[in-house]
């Protein structure tokens, strides 16, 4: 809290008069669940099933934390970040070829979250997976942080990219890739993009130079969670036909719309990416935004709201409800 | 006509650059946005194809790849006229590249008025501006070609982005031979105690006429050529002021914000003195010959001069009033001294439009760039 005073202007200049505090800071400090299998567990587990089990856990539990760490800060954005949950999961969990205790390490995998607002999954995800203290969560777009409040890659290790403003995914990762192949590197780089960034011009200005360039293991996963800002994609800037749209921009399309929240869906995706030698590749994940709480999906209203108490209540236990589902399943 | 000056124009000498350096720095990737036969980056397009990227016309695009790729160890260099490069991929270069910032080059090609004959929409007149407001952001504005070339060299070993104004035409090789460009430095072009003139770019050559015509009226004037605009060398600045206490500050660019608006910021800190711009007075330009433009728009060695004896006329007294009471003197002196160095300018005028005349508009390719 920072209490500043406020002036009340008279005649010949202004007198003080009462505190206001301008921080919007909140009190309240939860403590982040404890995780009921080790992140090494995951990453190790041969089983496809079991492997499958455990994301799709890891991925509720972390949706958890991003309830409780926007509620505790009072700041940042639930609908796109709960939409992503089980896309960033898998990716970080088995797709990945990184390492978090060398987070340039110049042959890593890259991904770039074009949709930058959701980087309270992001930093989630990546402290989970070994990049940085679980604790630092609770700093999440506060003062002297490392986690900003959308993407920072000079400040956070792990991110690949700094993104918020929307549309520059797709140039960057088509930039990342082109310089794997000049280099004759083999590391893949994912680009994901939510509707948001598809409205920006400079994304279909990327889309067709990806076409011209075909740069190997380029990849795009599209989290088409149905709504923006201001109300549904339908409403605000109509997409359709994606498909079709992708097919005509010369890019090679996941031949089905997959289930982003289901694990198994999402881990078969990214298996039918590895099989393609057409680039780039597309892949269409349809999700939920603010995934995980009856209320809080398939509506605009919770793209950065903030969680109030109420609010924070009343969800969490549809939360905690689908977490100990999974839990039992592990 | 026959002239001794050596003539080359910016791009010429970038793109040339471009191939000479390619087999020493391997990192090194050119990006263009459908404009390589004008920004001379075809010739190294046709050396190295695997290390060129047309990206077609999207220079926000094309931006934001030359980022990615730049965070990968490329050195990547893009290319488009400076306006477009300053507006359409503002978004991109301030929060990719230079929030990152990425070893990326900026050449814009085409700054201030130099694409005289496509008219208002394609000069650039706020490029300085805008780009020097960005963090980590390096301005070079150079005055010749030499002054590119060495920019070039050093911008691809800087960690972090550089931007390059060029200049379409053809213009005089100031500065080769002359001591090495450094990124940071301003360059003493003529000693003087009456009034610092600090330049940047093609008008550069404009104050060093303009200079001579002053010393003949009996003002000498301090001449400070300032190719890095950012950061600007705010000791040579502070020094130069001090000592002549009035400082003309001459751009091609808006008078706001650009490379006036620097000088005026670093002497308001350290020492604060009478100042004037020359450059565009805020307003929309139009289509004409290169020259003939600079000289409407107000950067011209005529513009200089007259702005610059008002300014020394309106100097406050200085301290020691038997020593040199200049200012009043050179307003007296005006009429007689003024006919002999007529004379002499306007034969150099006349030099100086021939060969403008046969350079910048003969040499106008047929293809029109957009």
């Amino acid at each position: 809290m920072c209490a500043h005073e406020a002036p009340r202007i008279v005649a010949g200049g202004y007198e003080r008069r009462a505190t206001y505090d301008l921080s919007g800071e909140r009190g309240a400090m939860t403590t982040l669940l404890k995780l009921k299998v080790e992140p090494a567990r995951v990453l190790a587990e041969q089983d496809r099933g079991k492997k499958a089990a455990m994301i799709q856990y890891l991925a509720q539990k972390f949706r958890v934390d991003v309830w409780d760490i926007l509620h505790d800060k009072g700041t940042g954005h639930w609908g796109g970040a709960s939409s992503v949950a089980e896309i960033l999961t898998t990716l970080y969990f088995d797709t990945l070829n990184v390492r978090p205790n060398e987070p340039r390490w110049p042959d890593r995998d890259r991904v770039v979250l074009s949709k930058g607002h959701a980087s309270a999954m992001l930093y989630t995800v990546l402290a989970n997976r070994g990049f940085f203290p679980t604790e630092e969560l609770h700093t999440f777009r506060q003062i002297n942080s490392r986690l900003q409040g959308h993407p920072c890659m000079n400040e956070t290790p792990g991110v690949d990219m700094s993104t918020g403003a929307l549309g520059h995914g797709m140039s960057v990762s088509l930039g990342m890739a082109l310089a794997a192949r000049l280099q004759k590197k083999s590391y893949w780089t994912y680009v994901i993009m939510g509707e948001g960034c598809l409205d920006e011009g400079q994304t279909w200005e990327a889309l067709m130079a990806a076409a011209k360039f075909k740069p190997e293991r380029l990849v795009a996963l599209i989290d088409f969670n149905g709504y923006q800002l201001d109300g549904s994609s339908d409403e605000i800037m109509p997409l359709a036909p994606l498909f079709e749209k992708f097919h005509a921009f010369q890019w090679n399309v996941s031949p089905t719309v997959f289930n982003g929240h289901d694990v198994t869906n999402v881990l078969r995706a990214l298996e039918w990416v590895k099989q393609q030698n057409q680039w780039p590749v597309v892949v269409i994940f349809k999700t939920k935004k603010g995934r995980g709480i009856s209320f809080t999906e398939d509506t605009h209203k919770f793209h950065g709201a903030v969680i109030d108490d109420q609010t924070y209540a009343k969800g969490r236990p549809e939360l905690m409800k689908t977490l100990a589902e999974l839990e039992v399943a592990l | 006509m026959k002239t001794d000056v050596k003539l080359l124009s910016m791009r010429d000498a970038l793109g040339q650059t471009l191939v000479e350096l390619a087999p020493e720095i391997p990192e090194l990737v050119v990006l263009d946005a459908d404009v390589s036969a004008s920004t001379k980056t075809a010739g190294f397009a046709k050396a190295y194809p695997d290390r060129f990227f047309n990206v077609g016309v999207a220079e926000a695009n094309m931006a934001d790849i030359a980022a990615g790729m730049a965070t990968a160890g490329l050195r990547p260099v893009i290319n488009t006229f400076s306006l477009f490069l300053a507006l359409k991929c503002a978004d991109q270069i301030r929060n990719t590249i230079c929030y990152n910032n990425l070893p990326v080059v900026l050449a814009g090609a085409y700054g201030g008025l130099s694409d005289s004959y496509d008219g208002a929409s394609h000069q650039a007149i706020l490029d300085i501006a805008m780009l020097r407001t960005l963090p980590n952001m390096v301005v070079i504005v150079p005055a010749d070609a030499e002054e590119t070339k060495q920019a070039l060299k050093l911008a691809l070993r800087r960690n972090g982005p550089t931007f390059i104004r060029g200049c379409r035409n053809e213009t005089p090789v100031l500065f080769e031979g002359a001591e090495p460009f450094r990124i940071g430095k301003a360059r003493k072009l003529r000693d003087g105690r009456d009034l610092t003139i600090a330049a940047c770019g093609i008008p550069v050559l404009m104050a060093m006429e303009a200079a001579e015509r002053l010393a003949n009226d009996g003002i000498a004037v301090d001449l400070l050529a300032i190719a890095t605009v950012k950061p600007i060398d705010e000791k040579a600045l502070a020094a130069s002021a001090s000592k002549t206490g009035a400082v003309l500050a001459v751009e091609e660019h808006n008078i706001y914000g650009g490379f006036g608006g620097a000088v005026a910021e670093a002497l308001a800190k350290h020492a604060p003195a009478r100042m004037d711009f020359i450059g565009v007075q805020d307003r929309f330009t139009e289509s004409g010959p290169y020259d003939a433009l600079m000289k409407k728009y107000g950067i011209s060695v005529e513009a200089l001069v007259a702005k610059a004896k008002a300014l020394v006329a309106k100097k406050p007294a200085p301290p020691k009033p038997v020593a040199k009471p200049a200012a009043k003197k050179v307003v007296t002196r005006k009429p007689t001294a003024k006919k002999p160095v007529v004379k002499k300018a306007a034969a150099k005028k006349q030099a100086a439009k021939k060969v403008a005349r046969k350079t910048g508009v003969a040499k106008r390719t047929a293809r029109r760039t957009r």
